[in-house]
């Protein structure tokens, strides 16, 4: 049977249209099991009717995305916080 | 030389009028997922109806199978634009399962096993426009279709018709569901292309 979902890295590009960082890389704290994690370990499934991204650990939805026309919905109310690395 | 004439030819799929605007035609049955798929074993499922006024009609599998069956033959629109058409079904009316339930509020909010949710008006799923079906084609509902059973709502957009459904929860206030909350249009009528929130 082949694999129902795709890494977080398929998040790279759908995410690089709304944010100027690769939030890929950002760390994630899963707001239901508290597992640490990059985004790009998080369980995607989609892309249609939208991403969705759970956590690897509980399997709760930690990011949804949807692109419409004209328009990009994203839900990160299953994070509790993303650490993105920054120049000082 | 040709010996059909052209007005016997068939009309093109895409003007089927049976086609909402803006979807085509599709053989196959794709499978759009937004999470792993939930395994219910037959003896532990259940369908609940839970009332405004906090009570819980329950029924096993079994009671589910031995209430009267029917099988609707109906066109499924999906919003990501594919459409298929004369699908048919077996399972039973929402009629049937509402037949004894006490309610005065306007909303449901349907549930399922692994948890998604959607929502619609109590009135869309009433007056033989709703079931619970657990057979495709004649064959037990597979898994990936939501199986063991779905709820089955054709003249809404298939977003709505909940795979692994769980159970419907009868609400005094519009509760948004999965895809409502992220984007998708709150009723999702496909002749009126109400895909997305404002359409």
């Amino acid at each position: 049977m082949t694999t129902e979902h795709l890494d977080g890295n398929a998040l790279a590009g759908p995410l690089g249209e709304i944010f100027a960082v690769d939030v890929t890389a950002a760390v994630g704290r899963c707001a239901s099991c508290g597992l640490t994690g990059p985004v790009a370990s998080l369980r995607v499934y989609g892309p249609a009717p939208g991403l969705v991204a759970r956590c690897p650990g509980c399997d709760e939805v930690v990011l949804r995305l949807v692109r419409g026309p004209g328009a990009a919905w994203l839900d990160l109310r299953g994070a509790v916080s993303l650490r993105v690395e920054l120049p000082e | 030389m040709s010996i059909i004439s052209r007005g016997f030819r068939g009309r093109r799929r895409e003007d089927d009028d049976r086609l909402p605007p803006g979807q085509y035609l599709v053989d196959d049955f794709p499978v759009l997922s937004a999470g792993p798929t939930p395994r219910v074993p037959l003896d532990r499922w259940e369908f609940a109806i839970d009332t405004e006024a906090e009570q819980t009609h329950r029924w096993s599998w079994a009671e589910l199978m031995a209430l009267p069956q029917e099988t609707p033959t109906v066109d499924i629109h999906c919003v990501t634009k594919w459409s298929k058409l004369g699908t048919g079904w077996r399972g039973v009316s929402l009629d049937t399962l509402f037949e004894n339930i006490e309610t005065a509020v306007e909303y449901a909010l349907v549930y399922s096993y692994g948890g998604y949710t959607t929502n619609l008006p109590l009135e869309d799923l009433l007056d033989g426009k709703a079931w619970i079906v657990h057979q495709f084609d004649g064959e037990e509902l597979e898994p990936r279709h939501g199986g063991p059973a779905r709820l089955l709502v054709p003249h809404l957009y298939l977003w709505k018709s909940a795979k692994w459904v769980r159970g419907i929860r009868l609400l005094e206030e519009d509760w948004p569901g999965f895809w409502e909350t992220a984007g998708y249009h709150n009723y999702g009528d496909p002749w009126r292309e109400q895909r997305y929130e404002g359409d």
